[in-house]
């Protein structure tokens, strides 16, 4: 499989979309591994970063889920290719940014994506639509004892699997669901829900990880320690979090409906609006209109079917999909009129919000 | 209060007092004002305790002494710099430093998840491998050939064992 014919296939985040996906879009699973007896990337030197590249390249690609999927450099793919694979969650900021013998291998529904030597020799991902964190574990742990088979991983039998920040040593193992969470960032509710998955060893961050913002209501909620509990362990906390932040939504949801339905309303009618008539959109704004309206579908305002619409739209959105889709590198201030040129034909067809399934309900 | 307490990171007076419960565990830490702001604290969603714990433990004032691990040469205060090790043994080489920070950083000290069992099994084939063959021209150069013949059918025993292993 080649860079462009990946690019042109839609991920798992954007094909599957359905009532399931409704607040929990996507669930992340990623194990950190390293080659017993070799210095991590960080540190190993130019010769033996091009040996561990290359043995850690050809034990992945072999694997069964990997077969005749995207098997690449990063060097050999241009700036706005690898903001594309970030934009899709396939690989991070930090090996988009690195230089030379590192890598990833990618299967061809994009739901795995193994990174070689960015902070440790292997980032083994799974990806997941929906809230599936046991399938996703499951699917992640038979990927990662296919490994074993070519691998020797570096492990202590005290303190697991050894990593090169002493925050990930143990199971190596963070597991992520990226929420949207509307509700709660209307109701200015947030900063409480942070404050209590916190104290439960919890962390949450923006769309696109560490330091990113929440715009359009997105978050990433994940394990914050890895040492001291098992995987299953900690996937079942996670999910009880993760199962209870979604009924704090769904009261929040509950309770702007009744409290003040006219600006609720308001807010997804004027979203829906500006999405098909803007001129200038930026990407923030962008996100959060989009936000709005899956809200609105979630309600009832829109179709169900929509929903795939504006989840392939949260990604096309994004500055390095959408120069993709101009075959070309557009400057800043251009990107926000093609946005919003974008935006404005997806949604001249998209029918106006429908709010009666309130007076339905009474 | 005789002694005002400082801050962790700068040693300037502290007038930020930070207590987190994380995982049932209580952390403190004491900021001066400029690196409470600078380190996010007063914004609770973008701050991260555990990572201000890591760099307050790797205080540059600590003295730093001259262990270096033989595999990789990397040093204490490599770490200091990097916040990250450099090979696997450093876990083993730098085990005083990291102990108490991993006690503050996660739920226990003590791995209880997956272990990888194939690659294990197959390490201590190859390690009773290397350890025969050893044997084998140790027998051989002391003329012990009863020793010698016993230790080369076992080697291939092990030898079969191990290309036997990958089962998939």
């Amino acid at each position: 499989m080649t860079i462009a014919s990946l690019i042109d296939t839609p991920s798992e985040l954007t094909d599957s979309a359905s009532s399931k996906t409704a607040i929990v879009l996507m669930t992340r699973i990623r194990l950190a591994r390293n080659l017993a007896g070799q210095p991590f990337p960080g540190w190993a030197k130019p010769a033996q970063r091009t040996a561990i590249f290359e043995s850690c390249r050809a034990a992945v690609a072999a694997t069964s889920p990997m077969k005749r999927g995207l098997d690449i450099e990063i060097s050999d793919l241009s700036e706005l290719e690898r903001q594309i694979l970030v934009e899709r969650h396939l690989i991070s900021r930090e090996l988009s940014g690195a230089k030379a013998d590192a890598g990833v291998v990618i299967n061809k529904d994009q739901t795995f994506a193994v990174m070689i030597n960015e902070e440790d020799h292997l980032r083994i991902q799974v990806l997941r639509a929906g809230f599936q964190l046991k399938k996703a574990w499951n699917a992640i742990n038979e990927l990662d004892t296919a490994l074993e088979d070519s691998l020797d991983f570096a492990f202590s039998p005290t303190l697991g699997y050894l990593t090169a920040c002493p925050t990930n040593v143990g199971t190596a193992m963070r597991a992520s669901a990226m929420m949207h969470l509307p509700a709660l960032v209307i109701s200015n509710q947030m900063e409480k829900v942070v404050r209590a998955v916190n104290q439960l060893g919890m962390v949450v961050r923006g769309l696109f990880g560490e330091g990113s913002d929440a715009s359009g209501s997105i978050f990433q909620i994940s394990n914050q320690t890895t040492l001291g509990e098992s995987e299953e362990d900690i996937i079942k906390r996670l999910g009880s979090v993760l199962q209870s932040i979604v009924e704090h939504e769904l009261n929040a949801r509950e309770k702007l409906l009744e409290a003040d339905p006219a600006k609720l309303f308001d807010k997804i009618g004027r979203a829906h609006g500006i999405l098909q008539n803007c001129h200038l959109l930026s990407s923030s704004e962008a996100m959060n209109l989009l936000s709005l309206i899956r809200l609105g579908i979630d309600l009832g305002a829109f179709h169900d079917a929509d929903r795939s619409v504006i989840d392939r739209l949260l990604i096309e959105a994004q500055p390095g999909h959408l120069q993709h889709a101009q075959k070309r590198e557009v400057e800043p201030g251009q990107r926000d009129l093609l946005r919003a040129a974008r935006l404005r034909s997806e949604f001249a067809n998209f029918t106006r919000p429908d709010f009666s399934f309130t007076n339905e309900k009474n | 209060m005789a002694n005002p307490l400082k801050c962790d990171l700068c040693s300037k007076p502290a007038t930020v007092h930070l207590t987190q419960i994380v995982n049932n565990k209580v952390h403190k830490v004491d900021l001066c004002e400029a690196c409470a702001q600078a380190k996010g604290v007063t914004d609770p969603s973008g701050f991260s305790l555990a990572d201000l714990l890591l760099k307050a433990s790797l205080n540059p004032e600590q003295p730093v002494s001259g262990v270096r691990c033989e595999q990789c040469g990397f040093t204490q205060s490599d770490f200091k710099k990097h916040g990250r090790f450099g090979c696997p043994a450093c876990y083993e080489t730098f085990k005083g430093l990291i102990e108490p920070m991993l006690d503050n950083m996660h739920k226990g000290t003590v791995h209880t998840g997956k272990v990888p069992t194939r690659a294990l099994e197959r390490k201590s084939l190859y390690d009773r491998l290397t350890k025969l063959e050893l044997d084998l021209t140790e027998a051989v150069k002391s003329e012990r050939y009863e020793d010698a013949a016993r230790t080369r059918d076992e080697i291939n025993q092990v030898k079969q064992a191990v290309t036997q292993k990958p089962a998939r």
